[in-house]
């Protein structure tokens, strides 16, 4: 069974690798059980993208020039 | 179309502050940073290349300056100024987050953030993450600004550092636990 701090292991490891079935099916049976774990994934996700919105780095898009 | 001298003098000058911003997070040195933006801004003007408009441009200026830092960090494991280390072995962040059981301590657990794009755009997150950044140990810190802001592979890490893709995994999960926990305490409360 896996545990919330290996949880965070496989949630790192999915932004920079592909993770494998049985890490992917691990991962996903404990997120739908823990919240937790949740706020965590989404918060990785997040800042797997920060390249594309960190205000040094942000190109400016038709979105900004509108602005 | 606006071209390339007139164009790109008019844009240095706005960009300039943010080129300096992001070498800095990257490079931690001042020193050094200015020294990669001045590289990249006398690049782009000896270059004359056509812009349709301002996202081009930027992107290619932040390419030059990328390539720029890689250069710097190059340059500073020759000189032996920066020597990436492999795993601290005395970093305590997974033991200091979770308990015995690998269940989270009661006081490190996530809090929600709320949706990711109202998140993205608030300008309060992203000085709570510039500070959570530049705290964070040097070694963990530059992995992670190379692998999330100059979007490096872990294999090119692996390269560019000499560490192992092994211990990469290992140092990128340590930076985001540590970052998430950051913006935690610093930016909800």
């Amino acid at each position: 069974m896996l545990m919330c701090r290996e949880a965070t292991r496989l949630m790192s490891l999915k932004q920079d690798k592909i993770l494998t079935l049985r890490e992917k099916m691990a991962l996903r049976l404990h997120l739908s059980m823990c919240r937790d774990c949740r706020h965590c994934a989404r918060q990785f996700d997040l800042l797997h993208n920060i390249s594309d919105h960190h205000p040094a780095s942000r190109i400016s898009s038709r979105k900004t020039l509108d602005d | 179309m606006p071209h390339s001298a007139t164009f790109a003098a008019a844009h240095f000058t706005q960009l300039r502050p943010r080129l300096v911003a992001f070498a800095r997070l990257q490079l931690r040195d001042s020193t050094a940073a200015e020294d990669a933006v001045q590289e990249t801004l006398l690049t782009a003007f000896e270059k004359s290349a056509t812009f349709e408009g301002r996202s081009e441009f930027e992107t290619w200026v932040f390419g030059i300056l990328k390539y720029k830092i890689l250069n710097q960090l190059r340059q500073q494991r020759r000189q032996g100024t920066w020597q990436p280390l492999g795993l601290d072995l005395d970093d305590d962040t997974l033991d200091r987050l979770f308990q015995q059981d690998g269940h989270w301590q009661s006081a490190a657990r996530p809090s929600h953030w709320g949706e990711p794009e109202q998140v993205l755009e608030n300008q309060r997150f992203w000085q709570v993450f510039d500070a959570c950044l530049i705290a964070l140990p040097e070694n963990i810190a530059r992995v992670f600004t190379l692998r999330e802001l100059m979007g490096l592979s872990t294999t090119e890490i692996c390269k560019e550092t000499g560490i192992t893709e092994t211990n990469c995994w290992v140092i990128l999960h340590r930076a985001r636990l540590r970052l998430r926990e950051c913006l935690d305490h610093g930016w909800l409360n």
